[in-house]
């Protein structure tokens, strides 16, 4: 699974955006991707596949006071997003997702005939 | 969410500190800007502190407001692949964390609440009633 920037000629997609951190887990039946998306409601997140692309979007939402001051800030951005390109034997179909305290778990079984097969070594 | 660049060197010495290292000159403990990241506001009545710690739980943080400084600290623990995986990409946060912030002087440290949403630690603190400004009727 490699990362890619995809170049758009939409403006409003290349806007400025912050990048999640991840965690990336393969097993023998698929990978599992953990992002960190804080401030996220589970109604501003948006997760798609386009061809062979994964692409993760959030929204934030803090809801701070309408009066507040803001005196200090390492999150001055309010969307996050990164886009993966998932390999052949990755079956963008059957991703399934869930999200809670933040954390994205998402997991992208491999394709039926990528399933690994045990091949018994015969004795002759 | 739009954020003024305002910093007072008095109130927030801290995370003007964190700032700086941030800024390239790198402290013992690393040019990291910290973890979880922080935003701090003020209102009149309150100061309003942010941390974006996602994959806890609200039981799971410790924080506390001692000699007008408040302190945020707790464990993540992520979860542990299960045998035979392979990590591709390992970029979370993993283990004990700790921020500090000084508050100013007019805060009532009685008064402080803090609640945990979508990943985000939000404290408030009350500040002293005798700071905010009041207008005054003329008789």
């Amino acid at each position: 699974m490699n990362e890619k920037v995809i170049k758009r000629e939409n403006a409003s997609e290349e806007s400025a955006a912050m990048r999640p951190a991840v965690n990336v887990v393969e097993d023998a039946t698929g990978i599992t991707l953990y992002a960190d998306l804080p401030g996220v409601p589970k109604e501003k997140l948006s997760i798609h596949v386009e061809g062979d692309n994964l692409i993760l979007e959030g929204e934030l939402e803090i809801n701070s006071p309408p009066n507040m001051e803001a005196i200090h800030a390492e999150v001055d951005l309010s969307r996050y997003r990164r886009v993966f390109t998932l390999s052949r034997e990755l079956d963008g179909e059957k991703v399934s997702a869930g999200f809670r305290h933040g954390v994205l778990e998402l997991r992208i079984p491999k394709a039926e005939h990528a399933q690994p097969r045990r091949i018994v070594v015969q004795a002759t | 969410m739009h954020y003024r660049g305002i910093f007072p060197r008095d109130l927030f010495t801290e995370l003007e500190r964190l700032q700086r290292e941030f800024d390239g000159s790198p402290s013992i403990r690393g040019a990291a800007p910290g973890y979880p990241a922080m935003n701090v506001g003020t209102t009149p009545k309150s100061v309003e502190v942010y941390a974006f710690a996602p994959g806890m739980t609200p039981e799971a943080f410790d924080v506390q407001v001692e000699n007008g400084v408040l302190t945020i600290s707790g464990e993540r623990k992520n979860s542990v692949p299960p045998e035979g995986a392979t990590i591709h990409i390992g970029e979370h946060f993993s283990g004990r964390f700790r921020r500090v912030v000084s508050l100013p002087d007019d805060i009532e440290p009685n008064s402080t609440t803090a609640s945990y949403r979508d990943g985000v630690l939000h404290v408030c603190v009350a500040r002293r009633e005798a700071a905010q400004s009041r207008r005054i009727s003329v008789q």
